[in-house]
């Protein structure tokens, strides 16, 4: 049947019609929806792993247990899984293991634009990219069978412009993969050295397979033009941008695979075209194979290596036509992304930034604190970095810094990262404070959960990670809770562990105004005869408050009554 | 059939999405390639956010690009502003009357502009404009703003209006079909 399908839906439609039993993954935009969408078969077993690399890891064990299995991340998701990732290169599979990684070029929801095809080259792994979803189904079926036939794990590679598209595609019912026989074989999975150095020439001589495979695998074809001025080596969503601003007026090789590429094939190809291009978004790494082949190419010499791509990026660089537009006079102000009203993690960066502290920050909606007017952040790195961050900058600092500077993180990503961070504090002992901002949800990414909510990728009950227990048993003595729509209890809580001579851990928590059980107050109204337009209520930045005519207003439709503004107010105008 | 392009602008949270799906169902119906390009993650935080929904023979790009959207239907005045470099020539703007600060006007950094329908005006662009946060309302709840603005889009679309009825039953949940359905009625005939 025919249907409009996500492309991340179809990687997971691909997953299941391929017998796909076990699935593991980390929550990661742009590659949630992936799992969010093979849970609902229940042919195949999924879960919420803490980060990457615990993902990985147990899709590798359900591998070699004889079961075709898969994980999913983001491009950063992969940094934390690069060191399974990278021997299991060498071990190769027992059944079928395929790892999705799905990279942000032009960073909608992401802190870099990393190019997830270098650790394919890197690993020495086969890569395939879709570019549109009826190519991720076919592409999860087919990277099985290569799992499979070549005894490695492949990689599944997505980017935001494929993985959040609709287009069409065709389903087949699920084939049942035959369960593998588990056989103990120390020589292939047991990775210490004397064993590891015999499985380092398979790992060669297996790239050398597969880049025979993909000189003519029907996944790397080549489109003929009408002419031969111009032939175009590209892959993904670049290719889709080439197809709508030239059609099939110039030549392409459109490569499924890129890692390994193809020698001969692209050789033959550029022989018969006049001037050869290769259209890839980030990296030359198409366009570096190229060159290595002593081939005469362009590539980044005209087109960026920053960003995302567009048909119009690609008429003005190649020469097709370019679509302008118009636009009003006046400066359209932006409309950045900003913490919702009724965030429970506002009052808790008023409070911050209020006793100016200098917060080392990390990955989720809580970043967007570092955003005007709270402007209550100072750095964010990658996943956990926040806590072992503080402990390097209050040795480095000592009794100077420890007295106003915090770490803060969200309780998914403290789960993810934090905790190894934590460990460090209590063994080489800085007096350092770290608050946990318990949310109870993993929210950026859209409401997944983890190991402390107490519920499982389907919202039946699981085990649950007791934070306070965690902390203490880690050698925290300083381990206290708080309420962030208390601005009170807060700052009293920030002050007084940021004072104390030890460690310490501050839990903030509520749980996000978004989740569905969260039940709200009414609206606030402001009593404009009482309100004097001091505009102490606009320090938080709530999207919900503006000034009109002088006075504070509070958009209904928007207010949820949490009353972390009328504490602010010195005339008690919010009612 | 050349490709024809419609723009969905809006705020993140104010209901996208289900304008895409029913858009992307009643084009699959006529027998079009489509591709629909949606925004996810942080961008939906109170951001501007787009959705492009393309159809014809053969869709290529799942993106938009400037001076390439036929329709551009928006749910607030300020986004439809943000986003008219990317109307055709003779393409038509859908907007609701809607406006909503963005933190920068609310802190005081940046000004909302007035007088935007009739600037987008003057520069040849079409702009039908409509208070579907009131029809919305009137259909029974401000969420409906979404299919009130489907409603008004309707008009300009050479379709029967059982091929919209058909679709809004295929994508709105049974218990909300009644008040999207005069939430699509009251956009279509205001």
């Amino acid at each position: 049947m025919k249907q409009l399908m996500l492309g991340n839906a179809a990687v997971a439609r691909g997953l299941y019609e391929a017998g796909c039993c076990v699935i593991s993954s980390y929550p990661g935009t742009p590659s949630t929806e992936i799992t969010e969408e093979a849970v609902k078969y229940p042919e195949i077993y999924c879960e919420w792993a803490p980060n990457e690399k615990v993902a990985m890891e147990s899709a590798f064990g359900a591998s070699l247990a004889g079961k075709r299995s898969f994980c999913a991340m983001k491009h950063v998701g992969l940094n934390v899984a690069a060191d399974p990732l990278y021997t299991m290169a060498y071990t190769g599979v027992n059944a079928g293991m395929v790892i999705g990684v799905a990279d942000d070029p032009g960073m909608h929801s992401s802190q870099n634009e990393q190019d997830s095809r270098h650790y394919a080259r890197a690993a020495k792994v086969p890569m395939l990219e879709p570019s549109d979803s009826a190519e991720a189904l076919e592409f999860a079926r087919l990277a099985y069978e290569l799992s499979e036939r070549f005894d490695t794990p492949v990689l599944l590679k997505m980017c935001t412009r494929i993985a959040h598209s609709q287009s069409v595609v065709e389903t087949s019912p699920r084939t049942e993969a035959e369960t593998k026989p588990y056989e103990k074989n120390i020589q292939k999975y047991v990775m210490m050295p004397g064993n590891a150095i015999r499985r380092h020439p398979f790992v060669e001589e297996r790239t050398r397979k597969l880049q025979q495979w993909a000189e003519t695998a029907p996944i790397n074809r080549v489109e003929p033009g009408r002419n031969h001025e111009i032939g175009i080596i590209t892959s993904s969503t670049s290719y889709q941008y080439v197809k709508e601003v030239f059609g099939d007026t110039v030549s392409v090789l459109k490569l499924g695979m890129t890692n390994p590429l193809p020698v001969k094939l692209i050789g033959d190809f550029a022989r018969k075209v006049e001037k050869l291009v290769v259209v890839e978004e980030l990296d030359p790494i198409i366009e570096n194979h190229c060159k290595a082949l002593g081939l005469a190419v362009s590539g980044k010499d005209v087109l960026p290596i920053e960003g995302e791509f567009s048909q119009n990026l690609i008429a003005a660089k190649l020469g097709g036509t370019i679509h302008t537009g118009r636009a009003i006079e006046d400066t359209i102000p932006p409309r950045p992304p900003v913490m919702c009203a009724g965030c429970p993690h506002r009052g808790l960066f008023y409070t911050l930034s209020k006793n100016k502290c200098t917060v080392l920050g990390d990955i989720g909606c809580y970043t967007l604190g570092a955003v005007a007017p709270l402007a209550a952040m100072d750095m964010t790195l990658c996943m956990g970095a926040s806590i072992s961050a503080v402990h390097g900058f209050n040795k480095a600092r000592g009794a100077e810094s420890e007295g106003k500077t915090v770490a803060v993180i969200g309780d998914s990503t403290f789960m993810h990262s934090g905790m190894t961070g934590l460990a460090n504090i209590a063994y080489n002992q800085s007096n350092s404070t770290v608050i946990i901002l318990d949310n109870s949800i993993t929210g950026m990414t859209g409401h997944q959960q983890n190991p402390t909510t107490g519920y499982n990728i389907k919202g039946d009950p699981a085990g649950r990670i007791d934070l306070e227990a965690l902390c203490r048993a880690m050698g925290f003595n300083r381990v206290r809770v708080v309420d962030p729509y208390d601005l009170k209890a807060c700052d009293a809580a920030v002050k007084e562990e940021l004072a104390a001579s030890e460690p310490s851990v501050i839990i903030s928590r509520r749980p996000c105004a978004l989740l569905k059980y969260v039940k709200h107050n009414p609206p606030l109204t402001v009593d404009t005869a009482k309100c004097v337009g001091c505009k102490s209520c606009m320090k938080i930045g709530c999207p919900a408050i503006s000034i009109r005519e002088g006075k504070a207003h509070v958009d209904a439709t928007l207010c949820v009554g949490c009353g972390v503004c009328e504490q602010l107010c010195g005339v008690k105008a919010f009612g | 059939m050349e490709t024809k392009n419609i723009m969905i602008v809006g705020v993140g949270g104010q209901g996208s999405l289900l304008a895409s799906k029913l858009l992307g169902h009643l084009l699959m119906e006529q027998g079009y390639d489509v591709k629909v390009s949606e925004v996810h993650g942080m961008s939906q935080r109170g951001g501007s956010v787009v959705t492009y929904v393309r159809y014809g023979d053969k869709v290529s790009s799942p993106v938009i690009d400037k001076g390439e959207a036929d329709y551009i239907v928006s749910f607030e005045l300020l986004e439809a502003a943000r986003w008219l470099s990317y109307l055709k020539p003779d393409g038509q703007i859908v907007t609701s009357t809607q406006q909503i600060d963005p933190m920068p006007v609310i802190t005081g950094a940046a000004s909302y502009p007035e007088n935007l329908v009739e600037k987008m005006r003057s520069t040849g662009a079409k702009v039908d404009v409509l208070d579907c946060l009131a029809l919305a309302e009137e259909a029974g709840s401000a969420k409906a703003v979404n299919i009130v603005l489907m409603g008004r889009l309707s008009h300009y679309f050479d379709l029967p209006d059982e091929a919209w009825q058909k679709s809004l039953e295929a994508m709105v949940p049974p218990k909300f079909l009644e008040l999207n359905k005069k939430a699509f009625e009251l956009g279509k005939n205001a």
